[in-house]
């Protein structure tokens, strides 16, 4: 599948305006002026294909499947006819050696140039014996493939973050790809699965520009995550008027109130959900009734339970009862010392006379 | 650390740990005070003092007779800080769902926009009060480096979870986080400051009502 | 640490209570005890706030009592009284405070603040640091029997002019009477027209009564001073003697602390109950009155005012009898804004006005001012009080201003308009 993109989308029956019309909507999404729109869809209409080589490390799969399983034929999918995917584990049908060779093959060819993306957080622990690929262990085969890279982007909480394998105790000494590469530009598009846009939306912004769209302080693309869920949220008016659903089958619930007390960690979460939604504009987690778990924050599977609160503890208070215990003895101690103290100069005191009273 | 670490961090091992010194102290420090006891009064009382203790923990809520005038922003400021303290941390919902969290009580809480108003109400009040405490004489005099401090650990809180909700300044999670670690900082320093007084008011004015009361004078 | 200094902290370690303690740690350094005192209110500065007159006792409270204050002096947080400090405190404690209580009726925190200075004077008496004017005075109280150095001779020659002039014999040591009358020497010199007043009512009421050659003293300087040792060994006279003569009741005089002394640290000086009760002689009277006893002729017309002295009405608890009796004899008595437990001092009270240094009485005229303008607001050209000490201090205040108001004994009044 040689040739500009815009072909090989004409003979999947998308139209041109169809593909302008998306443009037009990632570049809105992305934030940028409306002639971005335009030239995005020229620049990647005539793009040439850059090669891409996806790893693949501790990871479930679930990132690809996010991007890849979307519906066919989508656009975020046909996406990917512009790039030359040259090497990921899951979708090619080579395996084994030739997969092997395959990869370095397109290292070599496109050395400098070709962009890799990495989902999958890398173990670190038993010399990163618990994820190996063809005997080498991830850290070595990251290495080596960052080492041509144009630019890495980490898919999915793990890739960027660390993510689940990550959560404590972290057996396998999980890391990030930016724990690892700080020689290279790297964008995190974090989510569990992150939302299939922000994936091609990032794409497309390379193939347009040639350069990484702007990115927050965690690496993330701002335009994506720029804001919080809660602030996006359709059921934010209900916070606002102090109206939740205290249980998922409540009255609350049902007519679709704020999803805070039952967990919800929306406020403090930056994804595109509540704006991109999932499966083709379908709905999204808080839509479906269910709390945002923050997916796209770092350590989010640490940062208390799924189904508590943010403004409670994230455990109850474990001090109380010893606190309690040692400031009663304690206190007990100092009033039995002060009384003592007191009788003591009450004993000691001798009785004052006119006499005293001259210094 | 992130500043979603440091949430969850605030929201764990940081509570636990005011929340800890906060009992201690308090308990340690009601004992040290109240276990120093009092001599029996053995004058005849002109009447029973009965219930006057209590009638002094109430009565000494209201401005005194001419006191209002003579210091308006103490009473007025004070009322509205104090209230507004009260509406915020009982009325407003994150802080019902806290309550309810750790003692099983829970009741209605008031609309986000209501509370932001107190809430501003309440930093306005506690500014006046800080002017005043710059400005009147008796107050300055008075004051010591526990006067500032407290009064910043009192006005954090409100700052920043009033921030927090607006989102501004900062992120919302850090100013979470930053809000939560405030109070933790407000619940460690009460016992240990002027800050106690919300636990030995009742024993001051009880101990002033009755003694007065056995001598007849309703104070 | 100096042996006086060790006297005052044991003495102050002695004394601080539970209550003290409350109080110190509710204290929020929000100074409105100072809008409630004169000595601020009259003169704006801020050294007069109540609360800070209670600083060295503050300090030893929280050194002697709580763990973080240990810790505080340990690291030098929190400075150790010295005798250096107490010397300049002596002038808040005494001269500048009067005890009227007032600040504890207005803490918001419920501190009774007055409380905390009559037990910190404790500390101060033991190590005299007090003014040489309630010294004398409470010496020669001890030594003497009285704060004045009058002896009984004197006494029964006042006694049996009153009984001269009223007709009516003054019973002196009778056993069984029903009250023991107590006088102060204030007006066993000055004003003995108090002496004639009480036998004219006594005898009309046909009230059994007598004083007491051994205790007719009912001042008790030892108080002022704060010294329940010397205060006790004051008290202890009258209890003897009333005890001696099987009375029912001991008669405090208007003075304003001889009540507070008997009345309400008696029992706690001597540390049992009394077998008597303990009146004061406004009680007595409004009690007469209500009895239908005490028929009155004629009232003053001119307009008054009432000054209620602060130990018997605020500290006291004779709220209702003084208005009561006023309007008896009374036509155009005037009520104040500020009147009955929130009247303000006369600026003399609590021993001050047996302060005599130069600065205290510039203080007093200074804090007259308060009173002044109760007059001048009021308009009237005569203020009737029941205290023989807040009549002299006053009296000095309206010579300092030159004033021409008129000063009258309410007692005094009465016993002119009573019916014969």
């Amino acid at each position: 599948m040689q040739g500009p993109l815009i072909e090989s989308l004409a003979r999947q029956g998308v139209s041109r305006r169809t593909f302008l019309k998306y443009c037009a909507t990632l570049a809105s999404m992305m934030a940028l002026p409306p002639a971005a729109g335009l030239a995005m869809a020229e620049a990647m209409a005539a793009a040439r294909r850059p090669s891409v080589i996806w790893l693949p490390f501790q990871e479930c799969t679930g990132c690809t499947e996010s991007i890849t399983r979307s519906h066919s034929p989508t656009l975020e999918g046909m996406i990917f006819d512009m790039i030359s995917l040259d090497y990921q584990e899951t979708l090619m049908a080579a395996a084994g050696h030739q997969a092997e060779e395959a990869l370095h093959a397109a290292m070599k060819a496109n050395h400098g140039k070709y962009l890799l993306i990495v989902d999958g957080s890398i173990p670190l622990g038993q010399d990163g014996a618990y994820s190996c690929i063809g005997g080498r262990s991830n850290l070595e085969i990251l290495k080596e493939a960052a080492q041509g890279a144009a630019a890495i982007i980490a898919v999915g909480t793990c890739a960027a973050y660390g993510g689940i394998p990550k959560a404590r105790p972290n057996p396998t000494g999980a890391v990030s790809v930016s724990d690892i590469v700080k020689d290279k530009p790297i964008v995190n598009i974090p989510g569990c699965p992150p939302v299939p846009v922000v994936m091609t939306g990032v794409l497309a912004h390379y193939l347009t520009f040639g350069s990484l769209p702007d990115l927050d302080d965690k690496g993330r693309p701002r335009a994506f995550f720029g804001e919080t869920i809660h602030d996006r949220c359709y059921r934010r008016p209900f916070y606002d008027q102090g109206k939740f659903a205290k249980t998922f089958d409540d009255k609350g619930a049902r007519r679709g109130w704020c999803l805070f007390e039952l967990g919800c960690k929306g406020p403090v979460t930056h994804n595109a959900c509540a704006t991109a939604k999932w499966n083709g504009g379908t709905s999204w987690p808080v839509e479906s009734g269910h709390g945002c778990l923050g997916c796209s924050e770092p350590d989010f599977w640490d940062a208390g339970d799924f189904y508590k609160a943010l403004s409670v503890p994230a455990h109850p208070p474990t001090s109380v009862v010893a606190a309690s215990v040692v400031g009663a003895t304690a206190g007990a101690a100092a009033g039995f010392a002060n009384r003592a103290k007191k009788n003591a100069a009450r004993k000691a005191r001798q009785p004052i006379t006119v006499a005293d009273l001259e210094k | 650390m992130n500043e979603l670490q440091f949430l969850t961090w605030v929201r764990g091992p940081g509570l636990d740990i005011a929340v800890g010194i906060f009992l201690l102290g308090t308990v340690w420090r009601l004992f040290e005070i109240y276990t120093l006891g009092r001599r029996k009064d053995l004058a005849a009382p002109r009447r029973a003092a009965g219930a006057s203790g209590l009638h002094t923990v109430f009565r000494r809520s209201l401005p005194p007779h001419g006191m209002l005038k003579r210091a308006p922003v103490s009473y007025i400021g004070g009322y509205i800080f104090h209230i507004g303290l009260a509406v915020i941390v009982f009325l407003g919902a994150p802080h019902i769902m806290l309550i309810a969290n750790l003692t099983g009580l829970s009741w209605p809480g008031l609309p986000a926009q209501f509370i932001g108003l107190a809430t501003v109400m309440t930093m306005a009040a506690m500014l006046a009060m800080l002017v005043d405490r710059i400005n009147k004489p008796a107050k300055r005099f008075l004051s010591t480096f526990e006067d500032w401090f407290v009064w910043a650990v009192t006005f954090l809180p409100v700052l920043t979870g009033w921030l927090a909700v607006q989102h501004l300044l900062l992120p919302y999670t850090t100013m979470l986080a930053l809000h939560i670690l405030s109070v933790e900082i407000l619940l460690i320093a009460l016992p240990f400051t002027k800050l106690f007084h919300v636990f030995t008011l009742f024993g001051s004015r009880w101990h002033n009502g009755s003694a007065n009361a056995r001598k007849g004078v309703p104070v | 640490m100096s042996a006086s200094l060790e006297k005052v902290t044991q003495t102050l370690k002695e004394v601080i209570d539970a209550p003290i303690a409350s109080y110190f740690e509710s204290c929020v350094h929000c100074g409105l005890c100072a809008e409630a005192c004169l000595f601020y209110t009259e003169t704006g500065d801020p050294k007069y706030t109540p609360i800070h007159k209670l600083e060295p006792l503050r300090r030893v409270y929280e050194q002697e009592f709580t763990l973080l204050g240990r810790l505080k002096k340990l690291v030098g947080l929190s400075r150790p009284i010295s005798d250096d400090e107490l010397d300049q405190w002596q002038e808040l404690v005494y001269d500048s405070c009067t005890l009227c209580g007032r600040c504890s009726l207005v803490c918001p925190v419920g501190n009774d603040i007055v409380y905390m200075v009559r037990k910190f004077r404790e500390g101060m008496a033991v190590s005299g640091h007090v003014p040489e004017g309630i010294r004398s005075a409470a010496k020669r109280t001890v030594e003497t029997g009285g704060p004045m150095g009058l002896k009984w001779p004197a006494v029964a020659n006042v006694l049996r002019k009153a009984g001269e002039a009223t007709g009516v014999t003054i019973p002196v040591d009778q056993e069984g009477a029903d009250y023991l009358v107590l006088l102060s020497s204030m007006e066993i010199v000055n004003y003995p027209e108090y002496i004639e007043a009480l036998a004219k009512i006594f005898n009309k009421a046909k009230i059994s009564f007598t004083v007491a050659s051994d205790a007719f003293e009912a001042t008790n300087a030892g108080i002022q001073i704060g010294s329940s040792d010397l205060a006790k060994v004051i008290v202890s006279r009258i209890v003897d003697a009333a005890e001696r003569l099987k009375v029912k009741y001991v008669l405090s005089p208007e003075c304003g602390h001889a009540y507070m002394a008997i009345r309400w640290e008696g029992p706690n000086l001597i540390g049992r109950p009394f077998t008597f009760e303990v009146v004061h002689v406004l009680e007595l009277l409004d009690e007469l009155r209500q009895k239908g006893v005490l028929k009155m002729k004629g009232k003053l017309k001119d307009p008054l005012i009432l000054h209620d002295p602060c130990q018997i009405v605020r500290r006291g608890g004779v709220l209702q009898a003084p208005d009561a009796l006023i309007r008896q004899v009374a036509e155009n008595y005037i009520p104040i804004a500020d009147q009955q437990k929130w009247n303000w001092c006369c600026g003399g009270g609590g021993g001050a006005s047996a302060i005599h240094t130069e600065e205290a009485e510039a203080l007093r005229a200074r804090v007259f001012q308060i009173k002044k303008r109760q007059i001048e607001e009021a308009g009237v050209g005569t203020m009737v009080t029941f205290c023989a000490n807040c009549r002299i201090t006053m009296e000095e205040g309206l010579d300092h201003y030159e004033m021409n108001t008129k000063l009258l004994g309410l007692t005094e009044l009465l016993a002119e308009h009573l019916e014969d």
